[in-house]
């Protein structure tokens, strides 16, 4: 039977927000939609803990997290760039993870090696009350989330676990979130026609870097200026995510999960689905380049992509070998079995 | 009345394609865009997952795993030339709006800018009715046309402060309705007390592109007291019988 728990924010770095798949249908009226950054990290972590995958989860940023459980055991699992993770201030095996956090015990996510964004995604369903359908947070617009705004200490989500048996400390076999950036892949248009030939090879050649101005709602990168050939101004039409446009300085600008729905500045290409999370993982400083692909590439590499995560998340228990019998005594693990 | 032209097919990336029918502000062509929108709503192909109508194009945000391009254009293609295209419009509305201070911020510069008395200014701007031709940047704004020639005026070169939740504006021989307090380019002259987002409401969105909007303007006092009953749910606008 499952009891009322809660997963409580001890503390949380700026821009920690909870994102479920994203608040669809509502683009025609000028709601984004929002939903998380690295779509493929999000869904692992909620495949692992047994929940559907765009289910809500925390999307952890550079400021890290610490959290831990109230009223009976959650199980959480961790997923997205190498981040960092303690448990009562032991320091876990680095990468995807999943484990039963007790009553009292904290969970910490800081920084690591590389990588932007990981999730934090609770067995269970997290209940806060959904705008138009949706748990996504939209802080520029104070939708969904806790009152539209970024998690912050003191923060007590309400958890309905399911009725799962607590799990062993396992490490989520997930090679496909390995993602170095390097070459992002796009789809011209749909203004590339707004482009000459040159400046079509200036953009895909670069290389570019991700600046300090990265954030949910938009990329902006240095590389070579662009010129357009008719203009900058276009009639505001639909943004997908990913969208790259180039505003009248010439400097490209990737438009993210938050971006508006609508806008008004030539879009030269549009990085493909499979890439989005591989890019927004890079951290200011990193280069790259884009590869031109057409759109049965594109498709062809989300395909690959839902055959990876329909094939079923593997969990790996850690096993005594890996760690020293004290490690594991203190954390109340021995042979993957959780002592009450 | 008007024959459904041949529209373009744009990629934006391998889950968006965009069905572009001019590159204009333009009734007919918005018009093209409204009937394809409803076409594909009222029989969605497999895959298809949301429209995003505006001026003159429709995006179609779709499931490439469900739907390839081809057979997506293919869908959209029959669909325009099964429709029959009319520039009639939808509801006209009278909304109310506020074009004294505090909340028409902008309007004695956009008067001196323009060479008009503020009288005239809302005059130009209440005179005929504006159509809707699409929501876009922010929940419930509304993007009008058919602003007269003599209220075209340039965007700033640099936004203005944060305008008020309800801000009326116009710039670009446009004007726009923005229900979000937030910075803009464009010229603020009034303010409306309707809420053009209202989740309590049964229809938390009630104006539909293609709707007209027939500015009426109102005092500070009248101002309040039908932002107060907005606040409460009610819809203050009030359809127009002709």
């Amino acid at each position: 039977m499952s009891q009322d728990a809660s997963l409580r924010i001890i503390a949380a770095g700026p821009g920690t927000t909870l994102q479920d798949g994203g608040r669809h249908f509502y683009l025609r009226y000028g709601i984004t939609a929002a939903g998380p950054m690295d779509a493929l990290a999000h869904a692992t972590a909620n495949l692992a803990v047994g929940n559907i995958s765009d289910a809500t989860a925390i999307e952890v940023t550079l400021g890290g997290i610490e959290v831990t459980a109230d009223g009976a055991p959650l199980t959480l699992a961790v997923a997205g760039g190498a981040f960092a993770v303690t448990l009562d201030g032991r320091a876990l095996p680095p990468g995807a993870l999943i484990l039963t956090l007790e009553p009292g015990a904290t969970f910490r996510i800081r920084a690591g090696e590389s990588g932007a964004w990981c999730y934090l995604a609770v067995a269970g369903r997290i209940k806060v009350p959904p705008v138009l359908g949706s748990n996504a947070t939209h802080t520029r617009t104070n939708f969904g989330g806790i009152d539209g705004r970024a998690l912050r200490a003191g923060d007590v989500l309400r958890v309905e676990p399911p009725d799962i048996a607590a799990v062993p400390l396992g490490v989520i076999a997930a090679p496909w979130l390995d993602r170095p950036p390097g070459i992002i892949r796009v789809v011209l248009g749909p203004q590339d026609d707004y482009f000459a030939q040159d400046q079509i090879a200036a953009f895909r050649d670069g290389p570019w870097t991700v600046s300090t101005k990265a954030d949910r709602m938009a990329f902006f990168i240095d590389g070579p200026t662009l010129t357009h050939a008719k203009g900058y101004n276009i009639l505001s039409d639909g943004i997908a995510m990913g969208a790259i446009q180039v505003p009248g300085n010439g400097r490209p600008i990737v438009l993210m999960a938050d971006r508006q729905s609508t806008g008004g500045y030539p879009k030269i290409a549009t990085v493909i689905g499979p890439d989005l999370g591989r890019l927004a993982q890079a951290r200011a400083g990193t280069s790259f380049r884009f590869e031109i692909v057409s759109v049965e590439q594109a498709v062809a590499a989300r395909r690959a992509e839902a055959d990876v995560l329909a094939r079923g998340i593997v969990i790996e228990p850690l096993v005594r070998t890996q760690f020293s019998s004290e490690f594991l005594l203190g954390l109340n693990l021995i042979d993957g079995v959780v002592a009450r | 009345m008007s024959l459904p032209t041949t529209p373009r097919f744009l990629d934006a990336g391998e889950t968006a394609l965009v069905v572009e029918f001019g590159d204009v502000v333009d009734p007919v062509i918005n018009a093209q865009v409204l009937a394809l929108d409803t076409a594909l709503r009222a029989d969605p192909p497999k895959g298809v997952r949301e429209c995003v109508p505006t001026y003159r194009s429709l995006m179609i945000h779709y499931d490439p795993l469900q739907i390839d391009r081809a057979r997506l254009v293919d869908a959209a293609r029959s669909a325009v030339a099964d429709t029959i295209v009319s520039a009639t419009v939808g509801t006209t509305w009278r909304f109310p709006c506020c074009y004294e201070l505090p909340f028409a911020e902008d309007l004695d510069e956009v008067a001196g800018l323009l060479k008009l008395s503020r009288d005239e200014v809302v005059r130009l701007h209440t005179g005929t009715p504006l159509r809707v031709y699409m929501y876009g940047f922010s929940p419930g704004q509304l993007y009008l046309g058919g602003v007269p020639e003599r209220l075209a005026i340039s965007r700033r070169a640099e936004p203005r402060p944060p305008q008020p939740a309800g801000g009326v504006s116009i710039a670009g021989g446009l004007s726009v309705v923005v229900p979000f307090v937030m910075p803009t380019g464009w010229y603020v002259i009034g303010c409306t007390p309707e809420r053009l987002y209202a989740p309590e409401r049964d229809n938390p969105f009630f104006i539909q592109p293609g709707d007209q909007l027939r500015f009426e303007p109102v005092d500070v006092a009248t101002y309040h007291a039908l932002a107060e009953r907005a606040g409460r749910g009610e819809v203050v606008a009030r359809k127009s019988a002709a």
